[in-house]
């Protein structure tokens, strides 16, 4: 009777519920996000082999200053900097012009422009792997002979294989960076822009004054989703090559690294140490982005 | 004056929607690229590449009849897919559910060490911890198994920010009726709070299955054997240094994209709502 009367006190108890309810959470957490970092971390001083762990030291950060990891980290930089300079203007023009009165057939293109967003990015690479086709009657080869320019190996070349890999993230993320900035203008306040026009204000000069203004919360998350998007692509470059291996590793990405150490040659303790840069590289990056674009100054 | 005003306006007004339609054109584009590919036989692509010349004579529907043959794996690694985005989503909303209305409804001493713990986990790219998690993953005996693919997953940052957000925002009074009605905890969660979160789990809903459905990385690292792989994976596995399979890869792709497609065009509301949600504080 006691008993019974405990268990159905617990079922009441509204100082034990919200602990049950957070409960898969604690456990993922634990299981899935806390050992996994601290096993990285210690993992990176390690050599790890099978039945065999060694303390190394610093070894694998050593060994990380070598060409073909640089080259990783140069591709990735690059791609995250030239996706940025793309993916940030462009969606929130865009995203401007698309809430203007003066648009027409608004939700149409929002959708259409949204759709590259759902393919995979299996999918997306097969098709570019398709576009950027070396041979003379692939697609882009066949539409810029109509311009008169000779037929290139898109994906045989640094720069162009570069160029093929920011299209294509152009491709697929344009909309969903676009939906972000309409969501951001339909919070800005219809008065502000009813007051500038008291004051006169041009077009140009509500957008500077107003819209960009308010919209630097929406354009500091794109910004940091980016950022962490482009240093941890992976995906794209494997499918536009076929595999992990790119010519002379022109797509290779820092992610790409930690796959061929971690994955393809089973040495977790370097790959782990590769995966600890990445951690370091983006969250110093973050943390600069965010105070010079005065996230800790001034937020109420 | 006004007259002048109206035709400024059409003027512009035509000019935005010559930009989106190159725009629209732009996005569009690879993906009618690729369905007529698909009516190609492969030997056209593998010679000329993808490209637009519409010969109606050699159009086919060979790729696609193969695939449906069953000659090759691809509906085993659909139906891995689908099961794979059915079970996890299910999963994922639960657990996810709960602990956002763990967060959003009670008082509790540790309430905000675990929401930091959220964020913690919502900023930290998951491709620095695949190492230990494949080696986790390993040790647990889950290595090329369907759970194996998703478990690590099941609960995930974003749904329980999204959760959180909208119990916050539901009613208090009806948890103080039903606790005078005599429910527990767990009833009132269950028969009170879940009904209402209803709008929240459609949203989720497909984010989470498109996310599951196009999910790459981590189950290359999990699933090896053929009988196991999920559609991209599978896929990824027919382009090799060897020569390319684009009779499955090409009709593939696209019958990859239909169901997405189809479901987008009758829940576009909800996927904005969901892609949005991570984004915008109300």
């Amino acid at each position: 009777m006691e008993r019974k009367k405990k268990l159905s006190n617990l079922l009441y108890s509204q100082k034990i519920a919200p602990y049950f309810f957070v409960l898969p959470f604690l456990l993922s957490f634990a299981i899935f996000f806390a050992y996994p970092v601290f096993s990285t971390v210690v993992m990176s001083f390690q050599e790890v082999l099978p039945g065999q762990v060694t303390f190394i030291g610093l070894e694998n950060y050593k060994d990380l200053w070598n060409p073909t990891f640089l080259k990783s980290l140069k591709n990735s930089t690059v791609y995250t900097a030239l996706t940025l300079c793309v993916l940030i203007p462009i969606p929130l023009l865009l995203a401007v012009f698309l809430n203007s009165k003066i648009m027409v057939a608004k939700n149409f293109f929002r959708s259409i422009i949204f759709i590259p967003a759902l393919t995979s990015v299996v999918v997306a690479g097969i098709i570019f792997r398709l576009i950027f086709g070396g041979q003379e009657g692939a697609l882009l080869n066949s539409i810029i002979g109509i311009f008169g320019f000779e037929p290139k190996a898109w994906l045989n070349n640094a720069g162009l294989s570069m160029f093929a890999l920011v299209i294509l993230a152009t491709w697929k993320w344009m909309g969903i960076n676009l939906l972000y900035f309409l969501a951001g203008l339909q919070n800005i306040p219809r008065e502000l822009y009813e007051a500038a026009d008291v004051d006169g204000a041009s077009t140009w000069k509500k957008f500077t004054n107003v819209t960009v203004p308010l919209l630097k919360p929406i354009t500091i998350y794109v910004f940091t989703i980016s950022i962490y998007g482009g240093y941890s692509m992976f995906a794209e470059s494997y499918m536009l090559y076929g595999n992990n291996n790119s010519p002379n590793d022109m797509g290779l990405t820092i992610v790409g690294y930690l796959y061929r150490n971690g994955i393809e040659q089973n040495n977790l303790g370097f790959g782990s140490a590769v995966g600890i840069t990445l951690l370091v590289l983006t969250f110093v990056i973050t943390l600069v982005q965010l105070s010079l674009s005065g996230m800790f100054k001034k937020e109420e | 004056m006004q007259t002048k005003q109206r035709k400024r306006w059409k003027i512009s007004t035509v000019i935005l929607l010559i930009l989106f339609i190159v725009i629209s054109i732009f996005a569009l584009f690879p993906l009618v690229a690729i369905t007529l590919a698909s009516f190609k036989p492969s030997k056209e692509i593998l010679r000329f590449g993808l490209n637009l010349s519409l010969q109606p004579e050699v159009l086919s529907f060979d790729n696609y009849a193969f695939i449906f043959s069953g000659a090759s794996e691809y509906f085993i690694w659909y139906k891995n897919s689908i099961l794979i985005t059915i079970i996890s989503t299910i999963l994922c909303l639960l657990l996810s559910c709960m602990v956002g209305y763990g967060l959003a409804v009670y008082d509790f001493k540790f309430k905000n060490l675990i929401f930091g713990m959220v964020l913690v986990v919502m900023m930290v790219p998951v491709e620095i911890i695949m190492l230990p998690l494949y080696k986790l993953t390993m040790n647990l005996g889950l290595m090329d198994t369907l759970i194996g693919a998703f478990l690590p997953f099941i609960v995930a940052p974003i749904p329980i920010f999204f959760f959180r957000q909208y119990a916050a925002g539901l009613p208090r009074d009806l948890l103080d009726a039903a606790r005078v009605d005599g429910s527990t905890e767990l009833g009132i969660f269950f028969k009170v709070m879940m009904p209402l979160m209803a709008p929240a789990f459609s949203s989720m809903a497909i984010l989470q299955a498109l996310a599951s459905w196009n999910n790459f990385l981590w189950p290359l690292i999990v699933l090896k054997s053929s009988d196991k792989l999920t559609l991209p994976i599978g896929l990824s596995t027919l382009l090799t240094p060897y020569g390319n399979n684009y009779d499955v890869l090409i009709a593939g792709s696209v019958l990859a994209i239909i169901p997405i497609l189809i479901v987008f065009i009758f829940f576009q509301r909800y996927f904005i709502e969901g892609m949005t949600a991570g984004g915008v504080k109300g």
